[in-house]
């Protein structure tokens, strides 16, 4: 139960963040970094028993009859996840205090960020694979939320859409995925599914399960094709591109393909796919990360590469490799995350964080230096810090892999511009001369050095001691991802192995090619020209495609008069249900009209003589009239028939609805017919074919075609719903969510109507950039005939124009000329 | 739209109307009734006293924004399904309870009647947040 209280307090602060700014002020990062600080210990405090091999386990039904539980379980990667969402969130809250300050929406800040935490708690810790698919998207959300928290400007709204469509995209695959494994495995339930590997392998729809749940982790992880709009991502304010875009978000798709490695990583395809794309990534982001000049661009691209790292570890998927994936990742985590919360506090004090423009800060910022160069060195790879162990690991990992001389190839030659690149981001500002910088350069607050000292700190300790902690959390973690027991045994010290050798190689090479790397830009000035035509462009072109698409289809379909709406909406529903109907072969058809009694032909007779005059009538009033007429004529019939809450309930709408059209009808001009005969004659026909399917289905509607359900309904109603009237207890209890949803639809439109409503208004009383279109009063968005001048044609020609800023009201005010 | 007549008799039927409306929702669950259509009276209430007394009349006679209506409206629906989750039961569980009341004897009630308040309220908002804005001068 303490998992499911550690994912939701996340949320709940979240709701109260900003009303605790507001009274706290300055410390509110220090107060709300308290939850997830205990959130640490409280993980933290399991070390022990996950690491004698147990897992935790909470369930608690949500929709069983879907199968969707809330269920939690808390194993070794799990905990290696939660461990490092939890710690460096509440160093990020603490930092993120410091780095904006005094901003007037740095209450909301603090919202998003809470949320992102909480969901991304919930994905780790879910066992239910519609759970995690749920916290996945609530990440999504809440990084779109972040990236645009500067909304004011344009590049940070454009990347946090980018952002969300790469990632949501791939959410969406990820659904089908989801699904369509949980139909091989026979259960949704991740601790059911890891066991049953053989049978999802040997699954029919392994194959497409298996490139959809990819697709959504690579999206989600920044993989090459898809790694373009994590560089982009970079328009967040430091603090999230530390925490979502560095330390943990991006790597839940990497938490995906290690979490359902044992149901769905033992076939070659797996193997070759993910390592495959991982190589590439790695590489791609390595080398691109040198050609970049400011700092945050610099790690967002070499994350790039330690994602493919972890990737093509994963997809090796042997033992040695999931261990080097799991040291990789945590040390990765650390001095990533340091690095870039000094690249915000670079950013805090000079004002640039454009690496040429920064030099000699050693002396004016001694700590965050201190903290930046320990952290780049473990990015380098130098012992003793983590980076050197985790690295080691993947070295010797790839020495042992299928095609060992290409993988360890790949590696190396990724690795050494990362050498670079943490010179660049670690060393460089901090040594040399010192440059003019748009602010003087000043030390940072202590909410900003501490998270970077903090993360430095432990990468030391991790790399010193790595049985105190490390080595416990790597070796759990990898334990759930091989399942079975396994012990990482991390050590500084391997004795004088290859991959100390390859190190070496790696170390000399990198500050070769930091030495050489002006050389190295100018020779790829090209890159800035022939990025747009990479993944970049792409993405653009799919957008541009989409927009017209959109824009198209909207043209189309959304002609703005009602009528084609209606006839469309009729036409569909007469012929699908009649071809259902027809479908269903032969009907019993039983009408008897010996017990007819005289009123109710009476009633009948006057329903008929009102849709009649209703059709007929001249003026609108009198059609409205009788159309109230037949209305509660029906009504008559239901009381006539024992359906008293029916007649009730049709009596009503039928009252407002009179309202409702006399209301409009003021607002609209002089009836006349607008329509031609041909036009007539068809809506006639229309009119015509719905009335014969309704009277139809209610002849065939006997229990003799179809048995009756109201049995079931009748006998439950007071037992189960605790109610004598049948139909409230279905509304409110037996299809309670029908309804839910309902009065959802209900509202929603309620809404529209009313924004309709009040937009219209706006525009006839402003007479702004509408003012041209006052005289046509006829722009209501209500049901409507066309302005005077279409009168007869029927068509769409000429003022179709000025009709339909009636629906564009409702697309985008943007588009309209 | 100014008759003596009608204002006279909408002063007293305001109340009324929206305590029989009242009555149906409540006593919807054994009779006929319910949240929709003591919704729509609600609605037709204010409808009615709006034709009596004018726009800003009305506007002063309901206390709220109907579209606030309409958020509260879903949110209590969404809450008294909820409530199942925190009592360990699958979303939209009924929950029940028997109390009795001196002078009526046992009563039944239950998360039902909640969702059904957020019906009613859903419903008055929606109507009254279409119809009043049309009914404007």
């Amino acid at each position: 139960m303490g998992m499911a209280i550690g994912v939701f307090s996340g949320f709940i602060l979240a709701l109260l963040a900003p009303g605790l700014y507001r009274y706290t002020g300055r410390a509110a990062g220090w107060a709300l970094a308290l939850l997830p600080l205990a959130l640490t210990v409280y993980f933290a405090s399991f070390l022990g028993v996950i690491g004698s091999g147990e897992t935790l386990h909470v369930h608690r039904d949500w929709v069983p009859a879907l199968g969707v539980n809330l269920s939690f379980t808390l194993d070794g990667l799990s905990l290696l996840f939660a461990l490092l969402i939890s710690g460096v969130g509440a160093l990020v809250l603490v930092y993120a205090g410091g780095y904006l300050a005094g901003r007037p929406q740095l209450g909301r800040f603090y919202a998003f960020l809470l949320m992102f935490m909480a969901s991304m708690l919930g994905l780790v810790l879910a066992d239910n694979l519609l759970t995690l698919f749920v916290f996945w998207e609530l990440t999504s959300l809440s990084s779109y939320l972040l990236i645009g928290f500067e909304h004011e400007r344009a590049g940070a709204r454009a990347a946090a859409l980018q952002a969300l469509l790469v990632t949501g995209g791939g959410g969406l695959a990820l659904l089908a995925g989801l699904l369509l494994l949980g139909q091989a495995g026979g259960s949704l339930e991740l601790s059911t599914l890891l066991g049953r590997g053989d049978q999802i392998g040997a699954h029919p729809l392994y194959v497409p399960a298996l490139l959809l749940i990819l697709a959504g982790a690579f999206t989600k992880s920044a993989q090459f094709p898809f790694h373009f709009w994590l560089p982009a991502a970079m328009e967040a304010p430091t603090p999230v591109s530390a925490y979502l875009h560095s330390a943990t978000m991006v790597k839940a798709g990497v938490y995906l393909l290690a979490r359902l490695s044992p149901a769905l990583g033992s076939t070659d395809l797996w193997v070759g796919a993910v390592s495959f794309v991982g190589g590439i990534t790695m590489l791609a982001g390595a080398w691109l990360a040198l050609v970049q000049s400011d700092l945050k661009r610099i790690l967002a691209y070499s994350t790039v590469s330690a994602l493919g790292t972890l990737t093509l570890l994963l997809g090796l998927g042997r033992e040695l490799a999931v261990h080097a994936a799991m040291a990789y990742l945590l040390g990765h985590a650390l001095y990533k995350g340091a690095l870039f919360l000094v690249a915000g506090a670079l950013d805090h004090g000079t004002g640039t964080r454009e690496v040429d423009r920064l030099g000699g800060l050693g002396r004016a910022m001694p700590v965050t230096a201190l903290a930046a160069g320990v952290v780049a060195l473990s990015m380098a790879g130098l012992p003793p810090l983590f980076g050197f162990i985790a690295k080691e690991l993947s070295y010797e990992a790839t020495l042992h892999a299928p095609a060992a001389g290409w993988v360890m190839t790949a590696a190396v030659v990724a690795n050494v511009p990362l050498v670079a690149a943490a010179l660049m981001a670690g060393f460089r500002p901090f040594l040399g001369k010192a440059r003019p910088t748009p602010r003087p350069a000043h030390e940072a607050p202590p909410s900003l050095w501490l998270g970077p000292l903090a993360l430095a700190g432990l990468s030391v300790a991790f790399g010193l001691w790595p049985g105190w902690g490390a080595d416990g959390l790597v070796s759990a973690a990898s334990t759930s991802v091989l399942g079975q027991p396994s012990n990482a045994q991390l050590a500084l010290w391997h004795g004088l192995t290859p991959a100390l050798a390859l190190s070496a190689v790696t170390l000399a090479g990198g500050i070769g090619v930091y030495a050489g790397r002006g050389l190295l830009r100018k020779a790829t000035s090209w890159w800035e020209r022939a990025a747009q035509w990479g993944p970049t462009g792409w993405y653009e072109l799919a957008l541009n495609g989409l927009n017209g698409l959109a824009l198209g289809q909207t043209r189309l379909l959304q002609s703005g008069y009602l009528r084609y709406y209606l006839m469309i909406t009729v036409a569909a529903t007469v012929g699908l249900a009649g071809y259902a109907l027809v479908g269903r072969g032969p009907l019993i058809v039983a009408v008897s009209w010996s017990d007819l009694r005289f009123y109710e032909a009476g009633l009948a007779a006057l329903i008929l003589l009102a849709v009649l005059a209703a059709v007929l009538a001249k003026a609108r009033l009198a059609a409205i009239a009788a159309l109230g007429v037949v209305g509660y004529g029906v009504a008559l019939i239901f009381v006539l028939f024992g359906a008293p809450d029916l007649a009730m309930t049709q009596f009503l709408v039928e009252t407002l609805t009179v309202i409702l059209f006399v209301l409009v009808f003021y607002h609209l001009p002089e009836s006349r017919i607008v329509s031609g005969r041909a036009a007539r004659w068809r809506d006639a026909a229309l009119a015509a074919a719905a009335g014969a399917l309704m009277t139809a289905l209610v002849l065939v509607g006997t229990p003799e075609n179809y048995p009756p359900i109201s049995a079931y309904f009748a006998k439950h109603s007071v037992a189960e719903g605790h109610g004598r009237n049948v139909v409230n207890v279905i509304l409110v209890d037996f299809r309670g969510l029908d309804t839910l949803g309902e009065i959802t639809v209900l509202a929603v439109a309620g809404l529209g109507v009313y924004a309709l409503l009040k937009l219209r208004r706006r525009a006839d009383g402003g007479g702004e950039s509408r003012a041209d279109q006052a005289p046509a009063r006829a722009t209501d968005g209500l049901p409507q005939e066309g302005p005077a001048g279409e009168a007869g044609s029927d068509g769409e020609a000429g003022s179709g124009e000025r009709n339909r800023s009636v629906p564009a009201a409702g697309i985008g005010e943007g588009e309209g000329p | 739209m100014t008759s003596l007549i009608l204002r006279t008799a909408t002063r007293f039927l305001l109340p009324l109307l929206l305590l029989f409306s009242l009555f149906l929702l409540i006593r919807g669950h054994h009779e006929p009734g319910g949240g929709f259509s003591g919704g729509l009276v609600a609605a037709a209430a204010f409808v009615l006293y709006r034709f009596a007394f004018g726009a800003a009349e009305a506007r002063r006679a309901l206390p709220v924004d109907p579209r606030a209506l309409i958020g509260a409206g879903l949110l209590v629906a969404v809450a008294s399904g909820s409530l199942a989750l925190l009592a360990g039961r699958p979303l939209m569980t009924g929950l029940w309870g028997r109390i009795s009341v001196p002078a009526f004897g046992d009563l039944d009630v239950g998360t039902p009647l909640l969702f059904d308040v957020g019906v009613y309220l859903a419903v008055v908002g929606v109507a009254l947040s279409i119809i009043l804005p049309l009914a404007e001068e």
